[in-house]
């Protein structure tokens, strides 16, 4: 473990912004690709389900 | 074709077997991309030590380097489907294609925006004009030509083959940005992990690093098959509508 409080890990050393932004942006990112992606495939499962009627 | 062994190489080419077989990979490929990116964000967060150079500035290497690498690796994958495609006119492998070029955008993003919350407090700079960067932002352009030469044919088999070869000619980018710290003197630092040589960083820093890259390979192989079973269904769908209408 690296760090003795809270302040000290999110600070990174003066880096937090940069730290956390990259994380942030990272996961931010992918999180987007997963929610789009979930978005196309109930769009298509709807679409080839009204297709099977 | 069969082959001495009995087994069928090509059985797997064709969308209808390829589909379940796609749905059976894809939760032990999620699954262990979240817990190998947990493990990784937790060595590289909590574990791994300060940097001597860098300070803690550094822990962004932890999702850029992993990043940066995919974005390489999966257009080459990319480029690699696309020719499939055309040599054996497979419709599969078109769809591959398709399937990996948003995430390898999306790698290719993450990379140039963590470089770039790298650069402003180490280069004292957001953005510079070196090669490596500007070879990196080539690969996007390459990555949004692909698909809007997709987007733009209405006819899939031509824009399957259009962009097949935009794919194949583009892959040359690859090693440019690979061997570009090399060839080029540029801001951007050298490889720290390379093949041939030892790597030149604390062993638990490059666990994290190669912990937190395959779980990003991981999650390329889920997002990317669940995205080719849509468009497997998706195409399959505008074929049975354009029968009826016959």
């Amino acid at each position: 473990m690296q760090w003795h409080s809270l302040d000290e890990f999110l600070a990174m050393g003066g880096y937090g912004f940069y730290v956390w932004g990259s994380f942030g942006v990272t996961f931010l990112v992918m999180a987007i690709e997963l929610w789009l992606l979930n978005k196309r495939c109930q769009h298509t499962s709807q679409e080839v389900k009204q297709e099977a009627i | 074709m069969e082959t001495k062994s009995g087994f069928n190489w090509f059985k797997y080419a064709s969308p209808k077997t390829f589909y379940p077989v796609a749905g059976k990979i894809i939760p032990w490929c999620a699954i262990s991309a979240a817990v190998l990116i947990v493990y990784g964000l937790y060595i590289g967060l909590f574990v791994a030590p300060t940097d001597f150079q860098q300070g803690e500035g550094y822990r962004i290497i932890f999702v850029h380097v992993p990043a940066a690498w995919f974005s390489m690796f999966l257009y080459l994958l990319m480029a690699v489907y696309a020719g499939m495609g055309l040599v054996f006119n497979a419709k599969l492998s078109y769809m591959m294609a398709t399937a990996i070029a948003p995430t390898g955008a999306m790698f290719t993003l993450v990379a140039l925006v963590t470089g770039s919350l790298w650069g402003k407090p180490m280069w004292g700079a957001w953005w510079v004009w070196d090669a490596r960067l500007t070879s990196e932002l080539i690969l996007l352009f390459l990555y949004i030509g692909y698909f809007s030469l997709q987007a733009a044919i209405d006819d899939k088999n031509r824009a399957d083959k259009a962009s097949a070869v935009l794919a194949l000619v583009g892959a040359i980018n690859v090693p440019i940005i690979y061997f570009s710290v090399k060839w080029w003197n540029t801001l951007h630092q050298g490889a720290s992990v390379s093949l041939t040589q030892a790597p030149a960083m604390a062993a638990i820093m490059l666990k994290g690093m190669l912990i937190m890259a395959i779980g990003f390979w991981l999650y390329s192989i889920a997002v990317v098959l669940i995205r080719v079973r849509c468009e497997i269904l998706e195409r399959d769908n505008k074929a049975a509508i354009f029968k009826q209408g016959l």
